[in-house]
Protein backbone atom coordinates (compact mmCIF):
# COMPACT_ATOMS: atom_id res chain seq x y z
CA UNK A 1 0.00 0.00 0.00
CA UNK A 2 1.15 3.17 -0.95
CA UNK A 3 1.57 6.39 1.43
CA UNK A 4 -0.41 8.64 0.13
CA UNK A 5 -3.44 5.45 0.07
CA UNK A 6 -2.88 5.01 3.56
CA UNK A 7 -2.91 8.59 4.28
CA UNK A 8 -5.68 9.25 2.93
CA UNK A 9 -7.65 6.21 4.61
CA UNK A 10 -6.23 7.21 7.87
CA UNK A 11 -8.05 11.09 7.36
CA UNK A 12 -10.95 9.03 5.90
CA UNK A 13 -11.52 7.62 9.44
CA UNK A 14 -10.90 9.99 11.29
CA UNK A 15 -13.29 11.92 9.30
CA UNK A 16 -16.17 9.29 9.80
CA UNK A 17 -15.36 8.16 13.19
CA UNK A 18 -17.34 11.00 15.00
CA UNK A 19 -20.51 10.36 12.98
CA UNK A 20 -20.18 6.39 13.95
CA UNK A 21 -21.80 7.37 17.55
CA UNK A 22 -25.05 9.72 16.15
CA UNK A 23 -25.18 6.98 13.33
CA UNK A 24 -25.88 4.02 15.64
CA UNK A 25 -28.02 6.19 18.19
CA UNK A 26 -30.55 7.14 15.25
CA UNK A 27 -30.47 3.44 14.03
CA UNK A 28 -31.53 2.23 17.63
CA UNK A 29 -34.22 5.00 17.91
CA UNK A 30 -35.54 3.99 14.51
CA UNK A 31 -35.83 0.12 15.67
CA UNK A 32 -37.36 1.09 19.04
CA UNK A 33 -40.48 2.97 17.32
CA UNK A 34 -40.75 -0.13 14.75
CA UNK A 35 -40.87 -2.84 17.23
CA UNK A 36 -42.91 -0.27 19.48
CA UNK A 37 -41.60 0.19 22.22
CA UNK A 38 -41.65 3.86 21.33
CA UNK A 39 -44.88 5.44 20.93
CA UNK A 40 -44.82 7.85 18.03
CA UNK A 41 -46.31 10.54 20.30
CA UNK A 42 -43.27 10.81 22.33
CA UNK A 43 -40.91 10.24 20.04
CA UNK A 44 -41.70 10.07 16.16
CA UNK A 45 -39.32 7.61 14.38
CA UNK A 46 -36.42 9.36 12.54
CA UNK A 47 -37.99 8.58 9.27
CA UNK A 48 -40.90 10.44 9.92
CA UNK A 49 -39.19 13.65 11.15
CA UNK A 50 -37.38 13.20 7.71
CA UNK A 51 -40.78 13.29 6.03
CA UNK A 52 -42.09 16.13 8.03
CA UNK A 53 -39.05 18.09 7.41
CA UNK A 54 -38.83 17.47 3.23
CA UNK A 55 -42.82 18.46 3.19
CA UNK A 56 -42.28 21.36 4.90
CA UNK A 57 -38.92 22.22 2.66
CA UNK A 58 -41.32 21.56 -0.28
CA UNK A 59 -44.04 24.22 0.90
CA UNK A 60 -41.28 26.51 1.92
CA UNK A 61 -42.18 27.27 5.28
CA UNK A 62 -39.50 25.02 6.47
CA UNK A 63 -36.97 27.79 4.46
CA UNK A 64 -38.86 31.07 6.09
CA UNK A 65 -38.72 30.33 9.02
CA UNK A 66 -34.88 29.27 9.05
CA UNK A 67 -34.15 32.34 7.16
CA UNK A 68 -35.84 34.42 9.83
CA UNK A 69 -34.30 32.68 12.26
CA UNK A 70 -30.68 32.87 10.91
CA UNK A 71 -31.23 36.95 10.16
CA UNK A 72 -32.18 37.50 13.81
CA UNK A 73 -29.20 35.81 15.19
CA UNK A 74 -26.83 37.33 13.09
CA UNK A 75 -28.49 40.37 13.89
CA UNK A 76 -28.47 40.18 17.24
CA UNK A 77 -24.45 39.02 17.36
CA UNK A 78 -23.43 41.81 15.17
CA UNK A 79 -24.94 44.33 17.50
CA UNK A 80 -24.33 42.80 20.60
CA UNK A 81 -21.02 41.45 19.94
CA UNK A 82 -19.64 44.64 18.49
CA UNK A 83 -20.79 46.99 21.46
CA UNK A 84 -19.24 44.52 23.38
CA UNK A 85 -15.78 44.25 21.83
CA UNK A 86 -16.12 48.38 21.47
CA UNK A 87 -16.61 48.71 25.18
CA UNK A 88 -14.10 46.49 25.90
CA UNK A 89 -11.40 47.70 23.93
CA UNK A 90 -12.47 50.55 25.74
CA UNK A 91 -12.20 49.75 29.59
CA UNK A 92 -9.66 47.80 28.68
CA UNK A 93 -7.02 50.46 27.26
CA UNK A 94 -8.20 53.09 29.54
CA UNK A 95 -8.28 53.76 33.11
CA UNK A 96 -10.82 55.80 33.47
CA UNK A 97 -13.24 54.32 31.32
CA UNK A 98 -12.74 51.08 33.25
CA UNK A 99 -13.79 53.22 36.49
CA UNK A 100 -16.69 55.06 34.84
CA UNK A 101 -17.80 52.26 33.38
CA UNK A 102 -17.00 48.65 34.44
CA UNK A 103 -19.13 48.62 37.57
CA UNK A 104 -22.02 49.53 36.07
CA UNK A 105 -21.58 46.75 33.67
CA UNK A 106 -20.87 44.17 36.21
CA UNK A 107 -24.18 44.99 37.74
CA UNK A 108 -26.10 44.42 34.86
CA UNK A 109 -24.39 41.42 33.70
CA UNK A 110 -25.36 39.70 36.98
CA UNK A 111 -29.21 40.09 35.47
CA UNK A 112 -30.12 37.40 33.73
CA UNK A 113 -31.10 38.18 30.26
CA UNK A 114 -34.55 36.45 30.67
CA UNK A 115 -35.38 37.80 34.06
CA UNK A 116 -36.00 40.97 31.70
CA UNK A 117 -38.31 39.18 29.82
CA UNK A 118 -41.43 40.69 31.32
CA UNK A 119 -40.13 44.42 31.00
CA UNK A 120 -38.41 44.06 27.29
CA UNK A 121 -42.22 42.46 26.12
CA UNK A 122 -43.25 45.91 28.04
CA UNK A 123 -40.96 48.16 26.22
CA UNK A 124 -40.72 46.78 22.87
CA UNK A 125 -43.89 44.27 22.40
CA UNK A 126 -43.76 41.55 20.85
CA UNK A 127 -41.97 42.83 17.43
CA UNK A 128 -38.22 42.28 15.97
CA UNK A 129 -36.96 44.94 18.63
CA UNK A 130 -37.35 42.49 21.25
CA UNK A 131 -35.68 39.75 20.31
CA UNK A 132 -32.86 42.08 18.98
CA UNK A 133 -32.41 43.30 22.69
CA UNK A 134 -32.72 40.51 24.54
CA UNK A 135 -30.30 38.06 22.01
CA UNK A 136 -28.04 41.33 21.66
CA UNK A 137 -27.77 41.60 25.74
CA UNK A 138 -26.72 38.33 25.64
CA UNK A 139 -24.40 38.28 23.55
CA UNK A 140 -22.85 41.10 24.59
CA UNK A 141 -21.15 40.06 27.86
CA UNK A 142 -19.25 37.01 27.11
CA UNK A 143 -17.24 39.35 24.39
CA UNK A 144 -17.17 42.80 26.35
CA UNK A 145 -15.43 40.50 29.63
CA UNK A 146 -13.10 38.32 27.59
CA UNK A 147 -12.32 41.80 25.53
CA UNK A 148 -11.41 43.53 28.44
CA UNK A 149 -9.56 40.45 30.14
CA UNK A 150 -7.27 39.89 26.59
CA UNK A 151 -6.13 43.74 26.77
CA UNK A 152 -5.52 43.95 30.43
CA UNK A 153 -3.55 40.08 29.96
CA UNK A 154 -1.33 41.19 27.01
CA UNK A 155 2.45 40.43 27.98
CA UNK A 156 3.91 43.85 29.37
CA UNK A 157 6.96 42.61 28.33
CA UNK A 158 5.90 42.75 24.75
CA UNK A 159 4.76 45.86 25.18
CA UNK A 160 7.86 47.46 26.59
CA UNK A 161 9.69 46.33 23.99
CA UNK A 162 7.74 47.62 21.67
CA UNK A 163 8.01 51.19 23.46
CA UNK A 164 11.99 50.51 23.15
CA UNK A 165 11.76 50.60 19.44
CA UNK A 166 9.80 53.71 18.87
CA UNK A 167 6.51 52.38 18.57
CA UNK A 168 3.61 54.08 20.42
CA UNK A 169 -0.15 54.87 19.65
CA UNK A 170 -2.08 53.17 16.97
CA UNK A 171 1.14 51.05 15.49
CA UNK A 172 1.71 49.61 19.12
CA UNK A 173 -1.92 49.05 19.36
CA UNK A 174 -2.42 47.61 16.37
CA UNK A 175 0.73 45.13 16.55
CA UNK A 176 1.11 44.56 19.86
CA UNK A 177 -2.13 45.18 22.09
CA UNK A 178 -5.08 43.87 19.43
CA UNK A 179 -3.18 40.81 18.31
CA UNK A 180 -2.16 40.20 21.93
CA UNK A 181 -5.34 40.35 23.25
CA UNK A 182 -7.24 38.26 20.13
CA UNK A 183 -6.90 34.76 21.98
CA UNK A 184 -9.20 36.04 24.52
CA UNK A 185 -11.51 38.16 22.41
CA UNK A 186 -11.96 34.85 20.24
CA UNK A 187 -12.81 32.92 23.23
CA UNK A 188 -15.76 35.92 23.99
CA UNK A 189 -16.95 35.12 20.11
CA UNK A 190 -16.98 31.16 20.82
CA UNK A 191 -19.09 31.70 24.25
CA UNK A 192 -21.43 34.51 22.51
CA UNK A 193 -22.12 32.08 19.24
CA UNK A 194 -23.33 29.36 21.49
CA UNK A 195 -25.53 31.80 23.53
CA UNK A 196 -27.27 33.46 20.42
CA UNK A 197 -29.23 30.12 19.63
CA UNK A 198 -30.10 29.71 23.39
CA UNK A 199 -31.56 33.09 23.93
CA UNK A 200 -33.09 33.20 20.06
CA UNK A 201 -35.10 30.00 21.27
CA UNK A 202 -36.64 31.51 24.44
CA UNK A 203 -37.24 34.97 22.38
CA UNK A 204 -38.74 33.11 19.77
CA UNK A 205 -40.88 31.09 21.56
CA UNK A 206 -42.10 33.31 23.96
CA UNK A 207 -43.59 36.37 21.51
CA UNK A 208 -43.22 35.87 17.67
CA UNK A 209 -45.29 34.85 14.28
CA UNK A 210 -41.81 33.28 12.91
CA UNK A 211 -39.24 31.81 13.10
CA UNK A 212 -37.87 27.94 13.93
CA UNK A 213 -38.84 28.71 17.43
CA UNK A 214 -42.56 29.87 16.63
CA UNK A 215 -42.91 26.76 14.12
CA UNK A 216 -42.22 24.24 17.11
CA UNK A 217 -44.46 25.82 19.58
CA UNK A 218 -46.89 26.40 16.61
CA UNK A 219 -46.40 22.53 16.00
CA UNK A 220 -46.61 21.69 19.97
CA UNK A 221 -49.83 23.19 20.23
CA UNK A 222 -50.88 20.69 17.47
CA UNK A 223 -48.77 17.44 18.59
CA UNK A 224 -47.11 17.49 15.56
CA UNK A 225 -44.03 16.55 17.36
CA UNK A 226 -42.13 15.52 14.18
CA UNK A 227 -42.26 19.14 13.50
CA UNK A 228 -41.08 20.20 16.96
CA UNK A 229 -38.03 17.63 16.52
CA UNK A 230 -37.31 18.82 12.84
CA UNK A 231 -37.08 22.63 14.97
CA UNK A 232 -34.73 20.97 17.30
CA UNK A 233 -32.32 19.63 14.91
CA UNK A 234 -32.29 22.73 13.01
CA UNK A 235 -31.09 24.41 16.41
CA UNK A 236 -28.50 21.62 16.85
CA UNK A 237 -27.56 22.12 13.42
CA UNK A 238 -27.18 26.11 13.32
CA UNK A 239 -25.54 25.63 16.52
CA UNK A 240 -22.93 23.51 14.69
CA UNK A 241 -22.64 25.86 11.81
CA UNK A 242 -21.67 28.47 14.55
CA UNK A 243 -19.10 26.38 16.40
CA UNK A 244 -17.67 25.70 12.65
CA UNK A 245 -17.38 29.28 12.61
CA UNK A 246 -15.31 30.36 15.09
CA UNK A 247 -13.67 27.63 14.63
CA UNK A 248 -12.27 28.75 10.87
CA UNK A 249 -12.06 32.62 12.19
CA UNK A 250 -9.80 30.91 15.42
CA UNK A 251 -7.51 28.86 12.71
CA UNK A 252 -7.19 32.05 10.84
CA UNK A 253 -6.44 34.59 12.99
CA UNK A 254 -4.57 32.52 15.47
CA UNK A 255 -2.57 30.85 13.01
CA UNK A 256 0.42 31.94 14.53
CA UNK A 257 -0.49 29.81 17.79
CA UNK A 258 1.26 26.64 18.31
CA UNK A 259 -2.44 25.77 20.20
CA UNK A 260 -4.09 26.26 17.15
CA UNK A 261 -2.29 24.66 14.35
CA UNK B 1 26.92 31.07 8.91
CA UNK B 2 29.39 31.07 6.42
CA UNK B 3 27.75 33.55 4.52
CA UNK B 4 27.14 35.49 7.18
CA UNK B 5 30.82 36.23 8.29
CA UNK B 6 31.74 37.34 4.64
CA UNK B 7 28.34 39.90 4.79
CA UNK B 8 29.84 41.03 8.32
CA UNK B 9 33.21 41.84 6.65
CA UNK B 10 31.02 43.67 3.70
CA UNK B 11 29.69 46.18 6.40
CA UNK B 12 32.35 46.58 7.92
CA UNK B 13 33.80 48.53 5.38
CA UNK B 14 30.76 50.44 4.77
CA UNK B 15 30.03 51.98 8.80
CA UNK B 16 32.24 53.76 10.61
CA UNK B 17 32.53 52.41 14.72
CA UNK B 18 29.46 54.23 16.35
CA UNK B 19 30.03 53.63 19.99
CA UNK B 20 29.26 56.20 22.22
CA UNK B 21 30.66 57.83 25.32
CA UNK B 22 28.30 56.93 28.44
CA UNK B 23 28.82 58.51 31.85
CA UNK B 24 26.51 57.82 34.75
CA UNK B 25 27.52 59.84 38.11
CA UNK B 26 25.46 59.48 41.48
CA UNK B 27 22.72 57.54 40.13
CA UNK B 28 19.50 56.60 42.70
CA UNK B 29 17.13 54.48 42.29
CA UNK B 30 14.81 52.83 44.87
CA UNK B 31 11.64 50.83 45.12
CA UNK B 32 8.79 51.20 47.53
CA UNK B 33 11.54 52.25 50.00
CA UNK B 34 14.50 49.94 49.35
CA UNK B 35 16.78 51.65 47.19
CA UNK B 36 18.24 49.68 44.98
CA UNK B 37 20.97 51.69 43.34
CA UNK B 38 22.92 54.21 45.53
CA UNK B 39 24.51 57.06 43.68
CA UNK B 40 26.90 54.67 41.27
CA UNK B 41 29.74 56.25 39.22
CA UNK B 42 30.21 54.16 36.15
CA UNK B 43 32.14 55.76 33.08
CA UNK B 44 32.02 53.76 29.76
CA UNK B 45 33.96 54.68 26.55
CA UNK B 46 32.77 54.69 23.04
CA UNK B 47 32.91 51.51 21.68
CA UNK B 48 33.21 50.03 25.25
CA UNK B 49 32.10 46.49 25.81
CA UNK B 50 31.24 46.44 29.62
CA UNK B 51 29.98 43.86 31.83
CA UNK B 52 28.06 44.39 34.97
CA UNK B 53 27.81 41.20 37.08
CA UNK B 54 26.91 41.01 41.03
CA UNK B 55 24.16 39.03 42.86
CA UNK B 56 20.90 38.61 41.85
CA UNK B 57 18.73 41.90 43.36
CA UNK B 58 22.26 43.90 43.46
CA UNK B 59 20.77 46.23 40.86
CA UNK B 60 22.59 45.68 37.31
CA UNK B 61 19.64 45.10 36.14
CA UNK B 62 17.81 48.44 37.10
CA UNK B 63 21.14 50.21 36.14
CA UNK B 64 20.53 49.03 32.43
CA UNK B 65 17.02 49.62 32.37
CA UNK B 66 17.81 53.29 33.79
CA UNK B 67 20.56 53.72 30.86
CA UNK B 68 17.55 52.24 28.56
CA UNK B 69 15.07 54.71 29.73
CA UNK B 70 12.73 52.33 30.82
CA UNK B 71 12.45 53.96 34.27
CA UNK B 72 13.45 57.44 35.36
CA UNK B 73 15.55 57.67 38.02
CA UNK B 74 15.27 59.17 41.59
CA UNK B 75 18.57 61.20 41.23
CA UNK B 76 21.76 61.72 39.45
CA UNK B 77 22.25 61.65 35.65
CA UNK B 78 23.54 60.00 33.14
CA UNK B 79 25.03 61.98 30.20
CA UNK B 80 26.04 60.83 26.61
CA UNK B 81 28.89 62.08 24.55
CA UNK B 82 28.51 64.40 20.92
CA UNK B 83 26.23 67.08 22.41
CA UNK B 84 23.90 64.81 24.59
CA UNK B 85 21.79 63.75 22.25
CA UNK B 86 20.05 60.56 23.02
CA UNK B 87 21.84 57.63 21.04
CA UNK B 88 20.36 54.93 19.36
CA UNK B 89 19.97 52.37 21.82
CA UNK B 90 18.59 48.56 21.54
CA UNK B 91 17.73 46.48 24.10
CA UNK B 92 18.30 42.17 24.21
CA UNK B 93 16.51 41.03 27.11
CA UNK B 94 16.43 37.69 28.49
CA UNK B 95 13.62 36.46 27.03
CA UNK B 96 13.47 37.61 23.46
CA UNK B 97 10.26 39.45 23.33
CA UNK B 98 9.30 38.31 19.66
CA UNK B 99 5.48 38.78 18.63
CA UNK B 100 4.18 35.72 18.39
CA UNK B 101 1.82 36.94 15.43
CA UNK B 102 4.37 37.92 13.16
CA UNK B 103 6.52 36.06 11.00
CA UNK B 104 10.58 36.16 11.97
CA UNK B 105 10.98 39.11 9.30
CA UNK B 106 8.89 41.04 10.02
CA UNK B 107 9.49 40.94 14.33
CA UNK B 108 13.07 42.10 12.74
CA UNK B 109 11.66 44.64 10.98
CA UNK B 110 9.52 45.99 13.68
CA UNK B 111 9.31 49.72 14.20
CA UNK B 112 10.81 50.41 10.48
CA UNK B 113 9.03 51.27 7.61
CA UNK B 114 10.09 49.80 4.60
CA UNK B 115 12.89 48.30 5.62
CA UNK B 116 12.37 44.56 4.77
CA UNK B 117 15.73 44.13 3.00
CA UNK B 118 17.79 45.88 5.94
CA UNK B 119 15.81 43.31 7.71
CA UNK B 120 16.64 40.28 5.79
CA UNK B 121 20.54 41.50 5.96
CA UNK B 122 20.40 41.15 9.67
CA UNK B 123 18.90 37.81 9.44
CA UNK B 124 21.47 36.76 7.31
CA UNK B 125 24.05 38.09 9.97
CA UNK B 126 22.72 35.77 12.63
CA UNK B 127 22.70 32.60 9.94
CA UNK B 128 18.90 32.62 9.95
CA UNK B 129 18.14 34.08 6.59
CA UNK B 130 16.12 30.37 5.95
CA UNK B 131 13.96 30.99 8.86
CA UNK B 132 12.58 34.31 7.38
CA UNK B 133 9.35 32.95 7.05
CA UNK B 134 8.47 31.42 10.11
CA UNK B 135 6.07 31.96 13.05
CA UNK B 136 8.93 32.32 16.36
CA UNK B 137 7.02 29.22 17.83
CA UNK B 138 8.99 27.14 15.97
CA UNK B 139 12.41 28.36 17.06
CA UNK B 140 14.58 27.24 19.36
CA UNK B 141 15.53 29.15 22.41
CA UNK B 142 18.98 30.08 20.61
CA UNK B 143 17.39 30.86 17.41
CA UNK B 144 14.85 33.39 19.12
CA UNK B 145 17.55 34.84 20.63
CA UNK B 146 19.40 35.36 17.36
CA UNK B 147 16.39 37.14 15.82
CA UNK B 148 16.38 39.29 18.98
CA UNK B 149 19.49 40.36 17.92
CA UNK B 150 19.44 41.09 14.04
CA UNK B 151 15.72 43.09 15.24
CA UNK B 152 18.27 45.03 17.86
CA UNK B 153 21.19 45.55 14.85
CA UNK B 154 18.74 46.33 12.02
CA UNK B 155 18.35 49.68 13.98
CA UNK B 156 22.34 50.15 13.72
CA UNK B 157 22.62 50.97 17.33
CA UNK B 158 25.09 53.27 18.80
CA UNK B 159 25.09 51.64 22.39
CA UNK B 160 23.44 47.91 22.72
CA UNK B 161 22.02 47.05 26.40
CA UNK B 162 22.43 43.06 27.16
CA UNK B 163 19.88 42.31 29.62
CA UNK B 164 21.20 38.63 30.59
CA UNK B 165 20.08 37.83 26.96
CA UNK B 166 22.12 34.57 27.02
CA UNK B 167 20.22 33.49 30.38
CA UNK B 168 18.10 31.14 29.70
CA UNK B 169 20.21 29.36 26.63
CA UNK B 170 22.12 25.67 27.31
CA UNK B 171 25.89 25.76 27.95
CA UNK B 172 26.57 25.42 23.96
CA UNK B 173 24.35 28.14 22.00
CA UNK B 174 25.18 30.02 25.27
CA UNK B 175 29.50 29.91 23.63
CA UNK B 176 27.87 30.01 20.07
CA UNK B 177 25.89 33.16 21.15
CA UNK B 178 28.89 34.78 22.82
CA UNK B 179 31.01 34.41 20.16
CA UNK B 180 28.28 36.08 17.75
CA UNK B 181 27.53 39.05 19.61
CA UNK B 182 31.67 39.13 20.08
CA UNK B 183 32.24 39.16 16.49
CA UNK B 184 29.22 42.01 15.85
CA UNK B 185 30.49 43.99 18.36
CA UNK B 186 33.95 44.11 16.96
CA UNK B 187 32.36 44.86 13.30
CA UNK B 188 30.04 47.51 14.36
CA UNK B 189 32.18 49.10 17.16
CA UNK B 190 29.16 50.11 19.42
CA UNK B 191 29.03 50.22 22.92
CA UNK B 192 27.83 47.70 24.90
CA UNK B 193 26.97 46.85 28.39
CA UNK B 194 26.14 43.39 29.28
CA UNK B 195 24.20 42.15 32.73
CA UNK B 196 24.93 38.77 33.59
CA UNK B 197 25.61 36.66 36.68
CA UNK B 198 27.85 34.09 34.74
CA UNK B 199 31.73 35.55 35.60
CA UNK B 200 32.82 33.53 32.94
CA UNK B 201 30.31 35.25 30.28
CA UNK B 202 32.06 39.09 31.67
CA UNK B 203 35.51 37.83 31.11
CA UNK B 204 35.18 36.23 27.61
CA UNK B 205 33.28 39.27 26.30
CA UNK B 206 34.20 42.37 28.41
CA UNK B 207 36.52 44.90 28.29
CA UNK B 208 35.77 45.74 31.79
CA UNK B 209 33.89 43.91 34.00
CA UNK B 210 32.50 46.08 36.96
CA UNK B 211 31.38 44.44 40.15
CA UNK B 212 27.75 45.93 41.81
CA UNK B 213 27.24 45.37 45.62
CA UNK B 214 24.31 46.47 47.07
CA UNK B 215 23.80 49.19 44.90
CA UNK B 216 27.40 50.34 44.26
CA UNK B 217 29.99 49.48 42.05
CA UNK B 218 33.03 47.71 44.13
CA UNK B 219 34.88 46.50 41.44
CA UNK B 220 36.07 47.47 37.97
CA UNK B 221 38.23 45.27 36.25
CA UNK B 222 40.45 45.77 33.15
CA UNK B 223 40.43 42.62 31.14
CA UNK B 224 43.48 42.87 29.35
CA UNK B 225 43.24 39.49 27.47
CA UNK B 226 43.97 39.33 23.56
CA UNK B 227 40.45 38.74 21.67
CA UNK B 228 39.69 35.89 20.81
CA UNK B 229 39.51 34.85 24.34
CA UNK B 230 40.41 31.08 24.82
CA UNK B 231 38.76 29.94 28.39
CA UNK B 232 40.92 27.15 28.58
CA UNK B 233 43.81 30.19 28.93
CA UNK B 234 45.62 30.11 32.49
CA UNK B 235 45.44 34.07 32.38
CA UNK B 236 41.63 33.66 31.73
CA UNK B 237 41.48 31.17 34.98
CA UNK B 238 42.82 33.32 36.96
CA UNK B 239 40.81 36.01 36.22
CA UNK B 240 37.75 33.98 36.42
CA UNK B 241 39.04 32.86 40.08
CA UNK B 242 39.45 36.39 41.78
CA UNK B 243 36.60 37.83 40.07
CA UNK B 244 34.07 35.16 41.36
CA UNK B 245 35.80 35.06 44.72
CA UNK B 246 35.62 38.82 44.99
CA UNK B 247 31.52 38.51 43.78
CA UNK B 248 31.34 35.56 46.38
CA UNK B 249 32.62 38.18 48.86
CA UNK B 250 35.64 35.18 49.59
CA UNK B 251 38.63 36.50 51.50
CA UNK B 252 40.95 35.79 48.50
CA UNK B 253 43.32 34.83 51.05
CA UNK B 254 42.09 31.75 52.02
CA UNK B 255 43.83 29.27 50.29
CA UNK B 256 42.17 25.99 50.85
CA UNK B 257 38.93 27.60 48.55
CA UNK B 258 41.13 29.10 46.29
CA UNK B 259 42.58 25.95 45.33
CA UNK B 260 39.12 23.68 45.80
CA UNK B 261 38.11 26.63 42.63
CA UNK B 262 41.70 25.98 40.83
CA UNK B 263 41.04 22.45 40.79
CA UNK B 264 37.14 22.36 39.81
CA UNK B 265 38.39 24.94 36.95
CA UNK B 266 40.84 22.56 35.36
CA UNK B 267 38.54 19.87 35.39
Amino acid sequence: MSLISRLSRKSLRSTLAPWVVPTTLLLIWEIATQVGWLSSRILPEPWAVAKAAWSLGVSGELWTHFSISLWRAVSSFALGGSLGLLLGLLTGSFKTAETLLDTTLQMIRNIPALALIPMVILWFGIGESAKLFLVSLGVFFPIYLNTFHGIRSVDKGLIEMAKSYGLSGWPLYRDVILPGALPSILVGVRFSLGLVWVLLIVAETIAAQSGIGYMTMNAREFLQTDVVLVGILLYALLGKLADILSRVLERYFLRWHPGYR
Amino acid sequence: MRTGKIELTRMVAATSKRGIRVAISSLSKSYNDRQVLKEAELTIEAGEFVAVVGRSGCGKSTLLRLVAELESADGGHIEFAANNHRPETRIMFQDSRLLPWKRVLDNVALGLSQAREAASNALRQVGLEDRAHEWPAVLSGGQRQRVALARALVHDPELMLLDEPLGALDALTRIEMQQLIESIWRQRGFTAILVTHDVQEAIALADRVVLIEDGKITLDQHIDLARPRSRGNAAFAQLEESILARVLNLPNTNPEILVDEAQQMQA
